[in-house]
């Protein structure tokens, strides 16, 4: 189908899903459509506009515009004085004015001043209206801030742009979908286990978290259930916080393999002298620093404990404390917790 | 309620997120202790806070808060500013005190985690 077919195909799609779903149109289709629906009323002018545009001086002369015209192959140019749009000449002016054999008569004498224009953060929808309200090929765009032209749009930048955004967020979408289920299943081996681990520097709140965070974003990535990683991210983070309020620094190992997340946390002393008191929720043996930075209230032990599956925690005064915990993949909530999300 | 609206209601000056005003919070949450805040924030909810430093964000991280106001003035620094942007937090700041904050915006609709539904 040549170019200008498909154009006019696409953008007879997009006018009649602009206002109204068909009946009929399965479910699939209908998704598809909403998203289109969607991206007309979401995305502005400014995001498919051409902001390289080829504009002329009303002083120039017609001349001028017969290369312009033939080698751009373009039937229309913005007329610009400082930047502000003061007019339209257009393919048509310029043959008028040839077969008048007036060539040498300067732009400003045979351009159209009444120009309609579209503002650059208007949304598409508006566009399509316009473009089918007036029948033109091209509006110049003009910037709300400060009044200039600031690119020009055609019914072909429309159809661009939305094929472009729905390519983006279908990828997304797409990369989303690939659950960490799937990357054990590409890779073949008897057992695998993946393993992240992380080193802790104690006493420095500003950098307590990091751990935490560069463990949630690698999950994510691995498309893990969101469930999941948010359980196992506070459980990090207050494993994490206990390491640079209590101790010296510490390390945080994550262990991913297909039927469980398992994070282990251990350090180096000064150890917890009663762990059944520690555990209890509002117990807490923090210093008045740390409260004042809105940690140590003594619901970090039983927070952990709500995030995990399984928790283990043993600990040698003057030696060291060690927290186990796991996250398991595969239960049965776990797996309808995921369908919901 | 649509943080346009909580933006409105508490006349909040927007740090980070501007472009994502039009999202929505569904519950509030008004809390200093931030291990409170992990154990029982929804995900998406607003957290109100006087906890002006970078663990504020780290908890809205962890617990997939949808925004952050701090509260009485508080001006965050750039680190902590940095971070939510880093993270795709939005963060407001707000004159009032926490309790009236939290009280407008209930007062105007907006439930808390005992009332939350969802």
């Amino acid at each position: 189908m040549p170019v200008a077919d498909c154009i006019r195909t696409a953008w007879w799609a997009i006018l009649s899903i602009k206002d109204e779903v068909g009946v009929g149109v399965s479910v699939g289709e209908k998704k598809d459509i909403t998203k289109v629906q969607e991206l007309v009323y979401e995305m502005k002018v400014d995001q498919v506009m051409a902001r390289d545009i080829i504009t002329v001086s009303p002083d120039d002369l017609m001349s001028k515009l017969r290369e312009l015209l033939r080698d751009k192959h373009i039937s229309g140019v913005p007329v610009v004085r400082d930047k502000r749009l003061i007019g339209m000449v257009s393919i048509e002016d310029f043959i008028k004015c040839l077969a008048e054999g007036k060539m040498d008569s300067p732009v400003k004498d045979r351009m159209s001043y009444d120009v309609e224009t579209l503002y650059d953060n208007e949304p598409l929808v508006r566009a399509v209206e316009e473009f089918n309200r007036l029948g033109y090929g091209r509006f110049p765009v003009i910037s709300r801030g400060d009044g200039n032209l600031v690119g020009i749009i055609t019914k072909g930048d429309i159809i661009r742009g939305l094929l472009k955004k729905m390519e983006i967020d279908y990828h997304e979408e797409e990369i989303h979908r690939y659950r960490a289920s799937h990357f054990f299943e590409d890779i073949i081996a008897d057992k695998t286990t993946l393993i992240f681990q992380y080193k802790v520097v104690g006493k420095d709140f500003n950098r307590a978290g990091e751990t935490s965070s560069g463990l949630k974003k690698t999950l994510r990535r691995m498309g893990m259930s969101p469930k999941i990683i948010r359980r196992v991210a506070i459980a990090t983070y207050e494993a994490e916080m206990n390491l640079v309020v209590f101790t010296d620094g510490g390390e945080i190992t994550a262990q991913v393999t297909p039927s469980e997340i398992k994070i282990e946390v251990v350090d180096e002393g000064p150890g917890i002298p009663d762990i059944k008191k520690a555990m209890e929720p509002g117990f807490s043996t923090a210093p008045d620093w740390i409260r004042e930075l809105g940690f140590g209230a003594g619901m970090g032990l039983s927070n952990i404990h709500k995030c995990a599956d399984v928790m283990h925690l043993e600990s040698t005064v003057g030696k060291g404390t060690r927290l186990e915990i796991a996250v398991h993949l595969n239960d049965k909530e776990n797996r309808a917790s995921e369908e919901d999300s | 309620m649509t943080l346009k609206e909580v933006v409105k209601i508490l006349d909040c000056q927007v740090l980070t997120g501007e472009e994502e005003l039009d999202s929505e919070v569904k519950v509030g949450c008004g809390c200093d202790l931030m291990s409170d805040v992990l154990s029982f924030i929804k995900p998406g909810a607003l957290l109100l806070t006087g906890l002006n430093n970078p663990q504020a964000i780290r908890t809205g991280e962890m617990s997939e808060v949808g925004a952050i106001c701090l509260v009485r003035d508080k001006q965050p620094g750039d680190d902590m500013v940095a971070l939510a942007k880093e993270n795709g937090i939005i963060l407001l700041t707000t004159s009032l005190p926490l309790f009236d904050a939290c009280g407008r915006l209930y007062q105007n609709g907006l439930v808390g985690h005992s009332e939350y539904k969802g």
